[in-house]
């Protein structure tokens, strides 16, 4: 993995970095390299509550905010930032306070790489309108003075759209880190993990592959998505 | 939140009658639905700290029950309660939840604002 002066990771959900991102956080922190994690909401809509229920849907930001500090500290994050903005209304936000917030980010830690989702390749409508105002804050910058752009994207047509991902992460060896991550997004990720945890103990390829794998589109501001 | 008790939850429904309270309606399949079913058709609806004063509020139905209130204008409902709890603030939660504890709906009445 290349050197990086200062990563920044702007997601809109506390467990939007735990599945394919983490392992790359987790190896850039161990390379010393310092990593900003501005996450918008804290997932205040989640619907998994459990059944008997752990949760109800006033609680619940609590538990996911301690769930994020939790998985900051499984990454070895020690910049998080929790932007205050409401699960689900991202993409009602104004657009201009949108981009001036990942703008500000961006000012204030000065980052040779910015890590976020796609636009409009992201299946959630908050991962959508993250990823747009991130593009517009970065597209407003000098050619010369814009930070490189690690994209994920997901959405069922993205190999039509995008291709194959042209940056592959070999993170094995953050892999306890990355489960780690996983597992502190317990409210999330329980049911998911039982799973998970058994295929790697079955050595599933696919399974070790999205353990020690992780994958990403650099933004090409020669096919600008507007 | 437990499994409603019809003849508890609806005196609790009685006493926030006739005054003004907050209201958090929400219907939700995810925002992955039409993602992980191609072709569904994904709707829902959200409204949080919307003030209301209820004449009359009523538990209706075998679980999931339906829960309706009776404005002087209007009314306010929701199908497929199943669970709830009046919580340390004392306001009264309600949800309903699917088999495996994913929330599809939800009405939640207070006398002060929801925070968030």
């Amino acid at each position: 993995m290349k050197q990086e002066r200062h990563v920044l990771v702007i997601f809109p959900h506390p467990d939007d970095e735990a599945f394919g991102v983490s392992g790359t956080i987790s190896t850039y922190r161990e390379m010393g390299i310092p990593v900003t994690y501005a996450c918008l909401t804290l997932g205040e809509m989640g619907r998994n509550f459990g059944n008997p229920p752990f949760a109800n849907r006033e609680t619940l930001p609590q538990i996911r905010k301690q769930e994020l500090l939790k998985a900051a500290e499984a990454m070895g994050i020690d910049d998080l930032r929790m932007m205050g903005l409401r699960d689900k209304t991202v993409e009602f936000e104004n657009d201009e306070k949108m981009v001036k917030l990942v703008a500000d980010l961006i000012e204030e830690t000065q980052p040779s790489l910015v890590i976020s989702f796609y636009p409009n390749l992201s299946v959630h409508p908050d991962h959508d309108a993250t990823a747009r105002a991130v593009v517009r804050a970065i597209r407003r910058m000098p050619e010369s003075e814009r930070p490189t752009l690690y994209t994920i994207a997901f959405a069922h047509n993205t190999r039509e759209v995008l291709g194959d991902p042209d940056i592959i992460h070999h993170v094995e060896g953050a892999a306890k880190k990355k489960l780690a991550t996983m597992n502190a997004h317990a409210s999330q990720t329980v049911w998911m993990m039982q799973d998970m945890e058994k295929r790697l103990a079955e050595q599933d390829p696919e399974a070790l592959k999205w353990l020690h794998y992780e994958r990403f589109y650099t933004y090409r501001w020669d096919q600008d998505f507007e | 939140m437990e499994l409603v008790q019809p003849a508890h939850l609806q005196e609790l429904i009685d006493s926030f009658a006739n005054k003004d309270v907050y209201i958090h309606l929400e219907t939700t399949n995810g925002s992955y639905a039409s993602h992980f079913k191609e072709g569904f058709f994904n709707a829902g609806a959200f409204i949080r700290n919307v003030v209301v004063k209820y004449e009359l509020g009523k538990v209706a139905g075998e679980s999931p029950h339906r829960i309706g209130l009776k404005l002087p204008y209007g009314w306010v409902y929701a199908q497929g309660i199943t669970h709830y709890t009046l919580d340390e603030h004392g306001r009264l939660l309600m949800a309903g939840l699917d088999p495996e504890g994913k929330l599809a709906v939800s009405l939640e009445i207070s006398e002060t604002p929801f925070t968030y």
